[in-house]
């Protein structure tokens, strides 16, 4: 097991160089030049101009700008905002907590609904149930995020008033962050109508941010499902006499969990890309929000780094979904 | 011992609380966070909102809701005969604001003055560079040119400070109203150089504004208190919170639901639904900008004014406009200067459209072929280059005249688009910073800035003579009447077309009075009130 641990690991390394040329070339490949483009409307002084060119390092040549950014990421140094002036790792650990309250949120919406969904559809397959299940998971799969949150503000919030428009927690709550989990915290300081209103506020996020991996997790289900349900070792099962829900429940979906478990935890990335929009949309001060900002004021260096750290963090749950794979399915663990 | 300080700091904070349900709290919905709180170092009107014109004071500052110069922490000032010293006169008994972080031992004085200026430009200064904060650039100092102009900065008497210019420069005073220039504690400066906590002058801001600051919670919400010892007086409004809310459709649900009370920069596609609305007030006005299309004045045949004159008639501007702005809606450029600025002078107006009349003078002069340039920039003044080029194009191919657009990449338009020989008609446009029109017309149509920011490439003698006076005479009534003739050379010469300035909005719940849209752009809470 630690052999295959290990193996996994060493293969991470190409994509980890991967992602560094990406991130560095991604600031470099920008249309026009990242100094100019800082200065803004009143342009730079040529004098200036090279002055913080060579501030920022930008005179070498490109191979010693990777070199030293490489080396810099190496040993943990991830750079200073350019904007903020504050380095890009604390930054990244006061908004971190916030995406993945939301993101954990959004990912138990998925689950409990396209779990049971999914099973239903493929117990039901081809009545009505599982088409318009389909159908409405391709919908929510080809969702543009930013139109869903809007909708789904203006209806909720705005027409109906039952959830608040955007935020994490109602104004009048004030207190210094523990965990930086508003739910947690909440609790931590004994607050329940402060609980109630993070909760009420998670709400929206939640729904929009969870809508496409809903939809996967319910079409996995699906089709994993069916897949064992046509297996012997069901029919075998129905053969006793056991009762439908014993063999759905306890033969057919454990077997049928594997693929999903993997799904599931593929949609980090996915939850990531849409913590970007849905983190805009409902003002939501996560690492989503922060690099949409940055982008705007073009603090490259929070770009570039907010890019490698996002990747990092895919990567490892990629790796620990692997892992965990392994675990429940031994076969994968011999290959 | 850490969790337990954070809990007792939470109890604090939740008794603070207990106390702010009787508070007057005004809730303002901002669009972006603010890089820092320092607005010596920052550059974004967001920045600003959150510090300068929150926090801090300066020597003088903009009348609200207008572009000219009024008393600040200078009660008044003389300046010399030759227009290179001012003197200031300070407020005396001005209070900076105590908070948990920091208790003042004294009133504001000339040091801190002098200090504020001295830590943007003396290198040898400890703030000036690295040690306070990693990659200072210090962009509105140098950008307005202050390391030109000013000479030195001297402390005379505890009440009073001297600035001593290089040359003549009327608007100085202008600058000094200006966000980079406000006045920043040298006591609290000296503590912090103390204790090693140097950053934290950008992230736990002392000034003498009107409101101080509580606690910021990164890119969500900034809490502020107001200044009990003001020296205008205190505020009527208790708390100022800022909801950080990016999106404008969300920002403006908010308002709707009551959840802030004002927001800025509505979505165009949602004014119908704003207006729509009982509950709040949409405002507007023209912004201080300005969007052009510089003509080469120095290539035939666009050197002779009639025939540039003829391309502006036979743009129909007024369908361009609506068709660029929208809903949003601009208001049509009589002038360089929006007309919320001090001089506009209003008897002035644009070349009226008339394709006929044009078309006579363009086939006279035989101008057949000219390049329209255009870039993929969304800026306030024109949301859509593209667009606007090939609407002018079709116009001008109504007359004649057949369009070439050139494409480039914004920082590559710009750099190709200075050139001194580019040809054609070239799209730009302006935001002002500080009201004052020498900021527009010297700014952008100087003969010295010509291959720096005068698309034009123009350099007209009386234009340049007036616009020169304008700049070294202190009388405010004599700038005026400079400027005002500058106005009517350059209508005469029309070295560009003058396109709009574009509308800023901003929405406001009924129950919030004195609140007012400002020119230049920024977002102030002195004043405000808010019925409950």
């Amino acid at each position: 097991m630690l052999k295959y641990i290990l193996h996994r690991i060493a293969l991470l390394i190409p994509t980890l160089v991967g992602i560094t040329i990406c991130a560095f070339a991604f600031v470099r490949l920008l249309p026009g030049d990242p100094i100019l483009a800082m200065a803004g409307e009143h342009g730079v002084a040529p004098a200036r101009y090279e002055e913080l060119k060579e501030q920022f390092g930008y005179n070498l040549p490109i191979w010693q700008q990777y070199a030293r950014y490489v080396g810099e990421v190496v040993t943990g140094d991830f750079g200073v905002s350019i904007s903020s002036k504050r380095p890009v790792m604390e930054e990244f650990k006061i908004l971190f907590p916030a995406t993945m309250e939301l993101s954990f949120f959004a990912m138990i919406f998925a689950m409990v609904l396209g779990i049971p969904a999914g099973i239903f559809a493929a117990v039901k397959r081809g009545s009505w149930f599982d088409q318009s299940l389909m159908g409405t998971a391709l919908v929510g799969y080809s969702m543009p995020i930013f139109w869903w949150g809007l909708l789904l503000i203006i209806f909720f919030s705005g027409y109906l008033g039952w959830t608040p428009v955007s935020g994490r927690i109602g104004l009048q709550f004030f207190f210094k962050p523990i965990t930086g989990f508003m739910t947690i915290d909440t609790l931590l300081y004994g607050k329940w109508d402060a609980f109630r209103s993070a909760l009420s506020h998670l709400v929206l996020p939640a729904i929009v941010l969870g809508t496409i991996p809903l939809a996967v997790i319910a079409r996995q289900t699906r089709s994993a499902m069916l897949e064992v349900l046509g297996e012997d070792y069901v029919r075998t099962a129905r053969a006793k006499g056991l009762s439908p829900s014993r063999v759905i429940g306890l033969h057919a979906l454990r077997n049928a969990l594997i693929p999903v478990v993997t799904t599931i935890g593929l949609q980090v990335g996915t939850l990531l890309a849409g913590a970007i929009l849905t983190e805009t949309i409902f003002a939501w001060p996560g690492i989503g929000k922060w690099m949409v900002d940055s982008i705007f004021k073009r603090d490259y260096v929070v770009v570039q780094s907010g890019l490698l750290l996002i990747a990092l963090i895919v990567m490892a749950v990629n790796l620990i979904v692997d892992v965990l794979y392994a675990v429940i399915n031994p076969r994968i663990r011999a290959s | 011992m850490k969790k337990k300080l954070a809990f007792a700091a939470a109890l604090l904070a939740a008794s603070v609380l207990g106390g702010m349900a009787n508070a007057k709290t005004l809730v303002y919905c901002s669009e972006a966070s603010p890089a820092n709180f320092d607005p010596g170092t920052t550059t974004g009107g967001n920045d600003f909102d959150a510090s300068s014109r929150t926090v801090y004071s300066r020597l003088v500052e903009f009348k609200h809701g207008g572009t000219e110069v009024e008393p600040g922490l200078a009660d008044k000032w003389e300046i010399s005969d030759d227009g290179l010293v001012y003197t200031f006169h300070l407020h005396p008994g001005v209070k900076f604001q105590t908070t948990d972080y920091f208790k003042p031992t004294r009133d504001l004085n000339a040091d801190d003055v002098v200090f504020s200026f001295d830590r943007q430009f003396n290198k040898a200064n400890p703030w000036n560079g690295d040690k306070y904060l990693p990659n200072l650039t210090w962009d509105y100092y140098t950008g307005m040119d202050m390391p030109k102009y000013v000479a030195k900065w001297e402390k005379v008497d505890d009440l009073t400070v001297k600035l001593t210019l290089t040359e003549p420069n009327a608007p100085m005073l202008a600058n000094l109203g200006m966000d980079f220039a406000s006045i920043v504690s040298k006591e609290y400066a000296e503590q912090l150089e103390k204790s090693g906590k140097m950053a934290d002058f950008s992230t736990k801001p002392i000034g003498t504004g009107p409101f101080q600051f509580v606690d910021y919670q990164l890119d969500s919400v900034i809490r502020y208190a107001a200044h009990p010892d003001y020296f205008k007086g205190k505020e009527k409004i208790d708390d100022l919170v800022f909801a950080i809310t990016p999106d404008a459709t969300a920002r403006i649900q908010k308002v709707l639901a009551g959840e802030c009370d004002i927001a800025p920069y509505p979505n165009p596609a949602d004014i119908g639904t704003i207006k729509a609305n009982q509950d709040v007030t949409l405002m507007d006005q023209a912004g201080l900008n300005i969007g052009y299309m510089s003509y080469n004045t120095t290539i035939p045949p666009l050197d002779k004014p009639e025939v540039r004159h003829a391309l502006n008639q036979a743009i129909d501007r007024e369908a361009l406009i609506k068709s660029l702005f929208q809903d949003a809606g601009a208001t049509p450029a009589e002038n360089l200067i929006p007309p919320t600025m001090w001089s506009w002078d209003k008897d002035v107006k644009a070349d009226a459209y008339d394709p006929d009349a044009a078309k006579k003078v363009l086939s006279a002069a035989g101008l057949t072929e000219i390049q329209l340039w255009a870039s993929d920039r969304v800026r306030p003044y024109n949301p859509n280059f593209q667009r606007a080029a090939e609407l002018i194009q079709a116009d001008w191919a109504k007359v004649g005249v057949k369009a070439e657009i050139v494409n480039y990449e914004w920082t590559k338009y710009r750099s190709e688009g200075k050139k001194k020989d580019r040809p054609g008609a070239f799209q730009i446009g302006w935001t002002g910073d500080n009201g004052d029109p020498d900021n527009f017309f010297a700014t952008l149509f100087a003969c010295s800035a010509i291959g720096v920011s005068n698309y034009s490439s123009w350099c007209d003698k009386d234009f340049e003579d007036l616009i020169q006076k304008a700049k070294k005479t202190s009388d405010q009534a004599e700038r005026t009447k400079l400027y005002e003739q500058a106005q009517v050379v350059f209508q005469k010469q029309a070295p560009a077309f003058l396109l709009a300035h574009s509308q800023v909005y901003a929405v406001v719940r009924k129950n919030v009075s004195g609140f007012m849209m400002d020119p230049l752009g920024i977002h102030r809470f002195d004043g405000v009130d808010k019925a409950e």
